[in-house]
């Protein structure tokens, strides 16, 4: 992979902060992956478009914080939400925490 | 090697291997069927009555450092609840990454791999649905992990592996190992396109 696009915040974001606030009281975990010397960009960027749904631009952005930071929040939910992603990035041979969102 | 592509009418993920190609993917995926299935889950060492009374599955990780590496502790900072979730998850994953594997060698028979490869130009064509494709692509990530592991490859480690003589097996494994993950780009590339 040789250039990364700049990372751009969604807009509509900061416009719900009473939304976002009944998130992170209801929802306080974190799905984590973490980076690794044998998976390929092409294959994680294509697990997380699989598995969570997301767009190939985002599933991407977040490959490239794995393989740029070492690790990335890839999803956000209750513990039970996030046993079930961590248990199907294991499948995908990943290598996935999870842990409270701090 | 041309890999995998996608067949444009039927949609089928296709590919076309050597004789040698197809025996080596049966060699590697049986390999990790054999170390999925023979590696006893390990036992922990609460109290015998207790640990024997659950039997339900593992809670502390696999010794063997790939086993360790394909069933990674999942709470790294809260022992109990790490126990826990590899109880309720190993036995599937294990079973999971088994029967992917051994899917793996199935299509390869079916596809006219003989038993014992003897005979010289054979092709092995092959062709999979979407879920075949997608079983296959997982149990790549599990043999590439697993090589990996043995070998001890590390982040940007290249020049070693180049650096090496021909004739080092730790070459020809890496050899291998490149050759696996070339090859799953190209089934990635064919279940993107």
């Amino acid at each position: 992979m040789s250039t990364a696009s700049p990372v751009e915040v969604d807009p509509g974001l900061e416009q719900v902060p009473e939304h976002d606030e009944i998130t992170v009281l209801a929802t306080p975990w974190v799905t984590i992956v973490w980076n690794d010397p044998v998976n390929l960009m092409s294959y994680v960027t294509f697990v997380f478009q699989k598995h969570f749904g997301y767009s190939r631009k985002k599933a991407e952005k977040l490959m490239m914080e794995v393989h740029e930071d070492g690790r990335s929040v890839v999803s956000t939910g209750t513990r039970e939400e996030m046993e079930r992603d961590v248990q199907a990035m294991h499948e995908y041979g990943l290598w996935a925490t999870l842990s409270k969102s701090e | 090697m041309s890999g995998f592509t996608r067949h444009r009418r039927s949609r089928r993920v296709i590919a076309t291997f050597t004789g040698f190609e197809a025996d080596l993917l049966r060699s590697l995926t049986g390999q990790l069927v054999e170390l999925l299935r023979n590696e006893a889950a390990t036992v922990d060492d609460r109290d015998p009555f207790e640990a024997l009374m659950d039997f339900s599955g593992p809670t502390v990780p696999p010794e063997d450092p790939v086993l360790a590496r394909l069933f990674p502790t999942a709470y790294p900072d809260d022992d109990e609840a790490a126990s826990e979730f590899r109880r309720f998850t190993e036995g599937g994953l294990r079973d999971g990454k088994a029967a992917a594997a051994s899917a793996v060698i199935d299509a390869l028979e079916e596809a006219g791999l003989p038993p014992l490869l003897e005979e010289d130009g054979l092709v092995i064509d092959v062709e999979l649905d979407e879920p075949d494709a997608m079983t296959w692509l997982r149990s790549f990530a599990d043999v590439r992990l697993a090589l990996a592991t043995r070998l001890g490859v590390e982040e940007g480690d290249e020049e070693f592996w180049w650096s090496l003589p021909d004739d080092d097996p730790r070459a020809q494994a890496h050899d291998i190992y490149e050759w696996m993950g070339a090859l799953q780009e190209t089934l990635v590339d064919a279940l993107q396109s």
